[in-house]
């Protein structure tokens, strides 16, 4: 194990020498005793930028009534910036040892099973055995904390749900209606088509299909369309992977509708493009020159007082409508939820402080807080019921999606399926492949990737 | 007496060079011998940063390489380097840069440190604001495009529509200046006499570059092609900010092919043999241009 935690590190230093910065920023002495003999906890989450929500409420909300309250603790801020697939793995790096793991760490929920599985995560089962506050959990959102060995790895941070944005004054210039929810795929096509019909100028349709954007492409646009058909990812009674359905080839066929045969999508420099998302809800939507995004909730945060471009009358201005299955029927919608999470890496020196850290993180006012932060949906029951909480906008619509709510695949492999989603995504949007085309190439690489006897 | 004397001087003087040389060495064996080694170990792995593989390393023999040759994507990857090296270091940097040098040649000293100057800049500028610099200059909005207005052309999607072209062509741009400085200074070392004799002999101008000039530098365009090639395979920063090594898989030459599988589909043990043929490639390549032209090292 210490041999090949040696060669990992040297590893980064050979290929790339910016991994090696990421962990380095770090220094060794995370626990060591601080200069007024606190015990040093070290938080580490994705910074997204400047404006990163996280970063504000922990260090404006959290941290001063924290450390009020725990006198022997002080919490060091250790954000990683970097897009979502570096985070991933700057942090497997950072958690192989002892000297550069954190203390507590934030890890999106579908990586969460593959982190257990490298040994890299602290086992839980004992402590929210003893904790009362564990109860007042969303109970389903348990389950998206369970790794393979059925035991408790994390707790759930945030949960959120995806849906269409769309911008009323694009729609009333196409005629299309105010209040406005879609009941088939076919529907979204017309409405777009609406759109570029009363102005050439207007992207009629977002759809985020870069591979530069990670695991969002995989989320956001295959996977909400891909569970409105009748297929699903993973069969996790058989634990197979279905790479050969029909569900798959309808799915990319409508992004490639949407990209070429209909031109109703933005150009591929500005759909290609790690900036996608800023571009998009920062600058176009906000602007009148976009008619619909598909994503998630919190992109609302966006337009928030203390967001990147502050929309004083937003629910207004925008929609959120539910998105529709492909030929409607039951059920009518679909959508996917996920979330970020807490954990304690195995390797953490003092877990008893990190878990007090992270029970903290998930009071119930500070759940409610950090969502309300993020524009994310609280975790547990009992923070939905505060009232700065439910005042949120379009928080009653994103809350109503849960109902429809499908998780991503609880496997081991399911980051690397992802990756060649990702890339079968973007090959049907720049035209490179044919729906056909890309759905075998992806079939034979899973199979590849996850064996044989793993796929349909 | 005096001989012993000089005996114990060079004694102590292989004692002084063994000491004084001892830190580069330590240097060399952990930066680069060791990493090697353990690259070419771990090849041989099923090394991965995350999942149940990560907390099981085991030898599996040669499942990567041949899991590697069988891989669609590592097949197109190696054409897309080759490409990119032959048009980017080899006909794009060293032809031009021996052709900017050769017609500098001539021309008085103010001349030479103006264009020299403007060459350079490109070279001295740091991978990654080269890279937005063409960002920039391809983009929607941006000057390639402004110029197609100029002259009534719709503007193009340049990093979507010619991918490959427009690395290749940010590379050449950024690189060019590292080869003329070569070559200018092997230019510099040919007597004029030499070329003088030829044309006195009644060699016309193009005889002379093939039959004399080419040939006294041989050497350096060995050395060149050399430098230039292995610099152009391990390229990484410029293609993977512009590109991404998109649209697609269009540009993923193999450091940024190796860099996704190691880094994005958490297979350290793929990326590290995808590495050892990145490295293979480069002997080969040399070994290719020291027989080609005759060279000794």
């Amino acid at each position: 194990m210490s041999m090949k935690r040696k060669a990992v590190s040297l590893l980064s230093l050979l290929t790339l020498p910016m991994v090696l910065a990421a962990c380095g920023n770090s220094d060794g002495s995370s626990n060591g005793d601080g200069a007024e003999g606190k015990t040093e906890i070290k938080v580490t989450w994705r910074n997204t930028g400047e404006n990163d929500k996280m970063t504000q409420y922990l260090e404006e909300t959290f941290i001063p009534q924290f450390e009020k309250e725990n006198e022997d603790i002080k919490i060091v801020l250790s954000p990683i910036t970097a897009s979502e697939g570096d985070y991933f793995s700057k942090v497997a790096l950072s958690m192989q040892s002892e000297s550069t793991a954190p203390d507590v760490v934030a890890e999106d929920s579908f990586m969460l099973n593959s982190d257990a599985n490298a040994g890299y995560l602290t086992n839980l089962d004992e402590y929210v055995a003893d904790w009362d506050q564990w109860d007042k959990y969303t109970e389903n959102l348990k389950a998206g904390v369970i790794a393979e060995d059925g035991s408790t790895y994390a707790i759930p941070g945030t949960s959120d749900s995806r849906g269409i944005w769309y911008n009323k004054n694009v729609f009333k210039k196409a005629g299309l209606p105010e209040e406005w929810q879609p009941t088939t795929w076919r529907e979204i096509i017309e409405a777009a088509e609406a759109i570029k019909a009363s102005d050439e100028n207007v992207i009629p349709l977002g759809l985020g299909v870069a591979k530069a954007n990670g695991e969002s492409v995989s989320m956001q646009t295959f996977q909400m369309l891909l569970y409105g058909t009748q297929d699903t990812l993973f069969d996790s009674e058989t634990r197979k992977w279905q790479v050969n359905t029909q569900g798959i080839i309808d799915s990319l066929a409508f992004i490639d509708e949407v990209y070429n045969q209909k031109q109703l999508g933005p150009s591929l420099s500005v759909a290609i493009n790690s900036n996608y998302g800023s571009v998009m809800f920062q600058d176009k939507f906000p602007n009148d020159e976009v008619g619909m995004l598909l994503d998630g909730f919190w992109s609302a945060g966006n337009w928030a007082e203390n967001g990147a471009t502050p929309v004083e009358n937003m629910t207004e201005r925008f929609g959120f409508a539910a998105m529709p299955t492909q030929n409607g029927g039951e059920p009518p919608f679909t959508t996917m939820s996920g979330g970020w999470t807490w954990a304690i890496p195995e390797k953490a020196q003092n877990k008893e402080a990190s878990w007090r850290v992270v029970q903290a993180l998930g009071g119930k006012e500070q759940q409610a807080a950090r969502a309300i932060a993020e524009g994310n949906l609280t975790v547990r029951d009992d923070s939905a019921e505060i009232a700065e909480y439910k005042e949120q906008p379009f928080i009653e619509q994103a809350t109503s999606f849960l109902q429809y709510a499908h998780f991503r695949p609880a496997d081991d492999k399911y980051p690397n399926v992802s990756v060649e989603i990702q890339t079968m995504v973007e090959a049907v949007a720049t035209g490179s492949k044919t729906p056909e085309e890309a759905a075998s190439d992806y079939a034979a690489n899973v199979t590849r990737i996850v064996g044989d006897d793993a796929v349909n | 007496m005096e001989n012993s004397l000089k005996r114990e001087q060079q004694m102590s003087n292989s004692k002084k060079a063994l000491i004084f040389l001892f830190p580069s060495w330590l240097l060399l064996l952990i930066f680069f011998v060791g990493p090697v080694i353990l690259t070419f170990i771990f090849s041989f792995t099923n090394l991965a940063l995350t999942g149940a593989e990560a907390s099981q390393l085991r030898f599996i023999g040669f499942e990567n390489f041949v899991r590697m040759f069988n891989d669609p994507a590592f097949q197109t990857s190696v054409v897309r380097t080759l490409i990119f090296v032959i048009f980017s270091a080899v006909i794009g940097q060293c032809f031009l840069g021996f052709l900017i040098a050769f017609m500098m040649r001539e021309k008085n000293r103010a001349f030479r440190r103006v264009v020299g100057l403007i060459i350079i800049a490109a070279w001295v500028t740091p991978e990654v604001v080269v890279s937005f610099c063409w960002v920039a200059f391809l983009g929607d909005s941006g000057t390639a495009n402004w110029l197609m207005g100029l002259m009534g052309f719709e503007p193009v999607a340049w990093l979507f529509a010619f991918p490959m072209i427009s690395v290749v062509v940010a590379n050449i741009w950024r690189g060019t200046a590292f080869s003329m400085m070569v070559f200018q200074s092997a230019l510099d070392e040919i007597p004029k006499e030499v070329e003088e004799a030829a044309v006195m002999d009644g060699a016309s101008r193009w005889q002379v570059i093939r039959k004399i000039t080419i040939p006294m530098v041989k050497g350096t365009i060995a050395t060149n092609l050399m430098l230039v090639t292995l610099q152009t395979l391990g390229v990484f920063t410029l293609i993977y900010t512009m590109t991404g090594g998109g649209p697609g898989n269009q540009t993923a030459t193999l450091p940024v092919f190796m860099y996704k599988q190691a880094f994005v589909s958490y297979q350290l043990g793929y990326g590290t043999a995808i590495s050892l043929v990145l490295l293979l490639i480069g002997a080969a390549a040399s070994l290719i241009y020291m027989k080609m032209l005759k060279v000794k090292v």
